[in-house]
């Protein structure tokens, strides 16, 4: 199960990196969207992926059963995807608050705070 | 029915059982307290007047934390708690040595000046939008980044202090700062991802998180592919700490919020970046550092020297604030290059330097801006006729920045000289001086232009009082927010007097760095890991 979802991981990957190249802040956003789940998806890879091998001690033995899933990873995900989740709902705000008040999503024109024009310092007086 | 266990479980194999002395409690108590008091504030969100007398307060009780929990360390060395009191590596714990307690000390003084500026920067409308309930956020997450001992609950402090930066970013919601926040949140949680990449690759690797287990694992295991992990680790706090080729998100935001939010973002946010490179690559992975430093020294050497021109091209005072941090950074990531105790003391030294003389600085330029009502080097003029006590102390704090004597800039850059010139990496300190002569000038510019100049004509039938009201750029000129600034100021010129102090205990936050026994013990004391 590990090879295919490794590949799948690795296309999430480079279409996140596709569409955060764009200019336009929607596509990024899309594409941080796209790469926050393939981070999860990444930490669900590395916790070992069985399917019959629940991680369950059961009685009288001390230790986990060899080849059980590892549930830590899990634990991490569900972190990782709550913060991802809030962070992406106030990036969707904050875009769309900067495209209203700036009205343009392409970043080459977002120079509010960095002017183009801005004078060099006085040399000397 | 339930069946019973036949065997009584001994707890003492998953558990700790005996409870923690008291003075352990000091490990976690920063980020409670912090928590706390942002939950409280969040709660009297429309009892403004009191959120000052809450937070002042509380950002004091931090810095006496901060301060015996530094005392306790520097006694007795590396102390560790644990969550839920399962034995280490299974629950997260806490676990805090010089490096860290240092760190949390200074940020928590920078903070409590900050605090202090904000109750007359931050107007009515700032407090009803939770700048106190964020700034004690923000420092739930630095301390909790500083105090931490496992890489996963790093992460999540790293991103307890990234959405209360953003809080505090956007205060005001002025249409230069919703542009610079976009791209100082893109960026940001950009950076914060690829540190979770590395720490999902770190646990398919190791199997724990726990810093002390991987210090103790990293060293043991081969074949793995460690080193494109140290690469990954080192992009992500790169990202974080605005070093060169990823450091675009700083000047395009940090000019753009409330003076005081610039001065906790320029003291604090970058050097836990700082904090994490270091906990990471020289206490987990050394090898791997061995073998990156050229590249880190590289990127010091770009980030030192095209800060220190970018701060020569500013007409804006704030922007070049902006990159007097972004200068520091480089400084410090020198530092970190050469991985020898000197250096690495040297850049402790520079981090604890930094924290303060950036949010002075900081503090400096929206006094000058409140007493003139502008940032333009173009247009200021005369401050010193207007305010030559004001005048005395920036330029304590500029050549403190620029790294001359008596400040407090001084030491840690000799030290890093030192360091680069002993492992023969000439051109990192010929890197470290040029960059320092040029951001003497940008500085000396300032003040020659902005404090010596006359005032222009056309700003001299303006009342430097009515630019002054709490809605102005740079806030209001009283002693609420000069005392700070002198504050500030008094401890930077102490610390670069008597550098003894300081020095010593960053020499021992390096060795506890590079020979991490000490903290390993702390967490696994029976000497074995299961």
């Amino acid at each position: 199960m590990e090879f295919p979802l490794a590949i799948l991981v690795g296309t999430f990957f480079s279409a996140a990196i596709y569409l955060m190249l764009s200019k336009h802040s929607v596509r990024m956003l899309l594409g941080i969207a796209i790469l926050g789940n393939a981070v999860n998806l990444l930490l669900f890879t590395g916790g070992r992926l069985t399917r019959e091998v629940p991680p369950i001690i059961g009685a009288g033995m001390e230790t986990l059963p060899a080849g059980a899933a590892n549930p830590l990873p899990q634990a991490l995900i569900l972190t990782a995807i709550v913060i991802s989740f809030s962070f992406f709902a106030f990036l969707l705000v904050l875009t769309y608050r900067a495209y209203q008040e700036l009205g343009t999503d392409n970043t080459d024109e977002m120079r509010l705070a960095e002017p183009k024009d801005e004078p060099m310092p006085p040399i000397g007086y | 029915m339930a069946a019973t266990p036949s065997t009584p479980v001994d707890l003492s194999l998953a558990f700790i059982l005996t409870p923690p002395p008291l003075g352990n409690w000091l490990v976690i108590l920063p980020p409670v307290l912090m928590i706390t008091l942002g939950a409280v504030l969040m709660m009297m969100r429309h009892a403004t007047r009191l959120h000052g007398l809450v937070a002042v307060p509380g950002l004091a009780a931090l810095v006496v934390l901060d301060a015996l929990l530094l005392w306790k360390v520097a006694v007795e060395g590396p102390i560790t708690m644990v969550m839920g009191r399962w034995l280490p590596p299974f629950g997260i714990a806490f676990t805090v040595d010089v490096f860290g307690a240092l760190l949390a000390l200074v940020s928590a003084m920078a903070a409590l000046a900050a605090g202090i500026a904000a109750l007359s920067d931050i107007s009515e409308t700032g407090r009803r939008y939770g700048f106190f309930p964020f700034l004690m956020l923000l420092m739930a997450g630095v301390s909790g980044a500083f105090l931490t001992g496992d890489l996963f609950n790093l992460y999540v402090w790293f991103e307890v202090l990234l959405i209360s930066s953003f809080g505090l970013l956007i205060l005001g919601s002025e249409r230069e700062q919703i542009d610079g926040a976009l791209k100082y949140a893109l960026l940001n949680l950009l950076g914060t991802t690829f540190f979770l990449i590395a720490v999902g690759y770190t646990y398919a690797i190791f199997g724990t998180l726990n810093m002390a287990d991987l210090a103790v694992r990293a060293r043991e295991v081969s074949g793995a592919p460690l080193m494109t992990l140290a690469g990954l680790f080192l992009l992500a706090f790169a990202m974080k700490a605005a070093a060169f080729p990823v450091n675009f998100w700083l000047p395009a935001s940090y000019h753009t919020p409330r003076l005081t939010v610039s001065a906790l973002f320029g003291g604090l946010l970058t050097k836990v970046g700082i904090y994490a490179l270091m906990r990471v690559m020289i206490m987990l992975f050394p090898v791997q550092h061995e073998a990156w430093s050229f590249v880190i020294g590289v990127v010091a050497f770009l980030t030192m020297v095209l800060a220190s021109l970018g701060m020569l091209a500013q007409n804006d005072l704030r922007r070049l604030a902006g990159y007097a941090v972004i200068l520091g950074i480089g400084n410090m990531l020198a530092g970190i290059a050469t991985g020898t105790v000197s250096g690495l003391a040297g850049a402790v030294l520079y981090a604890l330097h930094s924290i303060l003389a950036m949010t002075a600085l900081y503090l400096a330029v929206g006094r000058a801006a409140a007493l003139s009502g502008q940032f333009t080097l173009s247009s200021l003029g005369g401050l010193y006729q207007r305010a030559p006590g004001f005048a005395f102390v920036s330029l304590a704090l500029m050549l403190a920045v620029a790294g001359l004597p008596p400040f407090s800039g001084l030491w840690p850059k000799i030290m890093l000289v030192k360091a680069s010139i002993d492992i023969g990496a000439w051109w990192l300190a010929a890197g470290i001086l040029v960059s320092g002569f040029l951001s003497t000038v940008a500085l000396g510019r300032v003040f020659l232009i902005a404090y010596w100049r006359p005032a222009p004509a056309q700003a001299e039938g303006k009342m430097p009082a009515a630019a002054a009201g709490p809605d102005r750029p740079g806030g209001s000129a009283g002693w609420l927010s000069f005392g700070p600034l002198v504050g500030l100021t008094v401890i930077i010129t102490l610390f670069g007097l008597f550098p003894e102090a300081p020095m010593s205990l960053s020499q021992t936050a390096a060795i506890g760095l590079m020979e991490p026994a000490a903290y390993i013990g702390s967490v696994f004391p029976a000497g074995g890991r299961p």
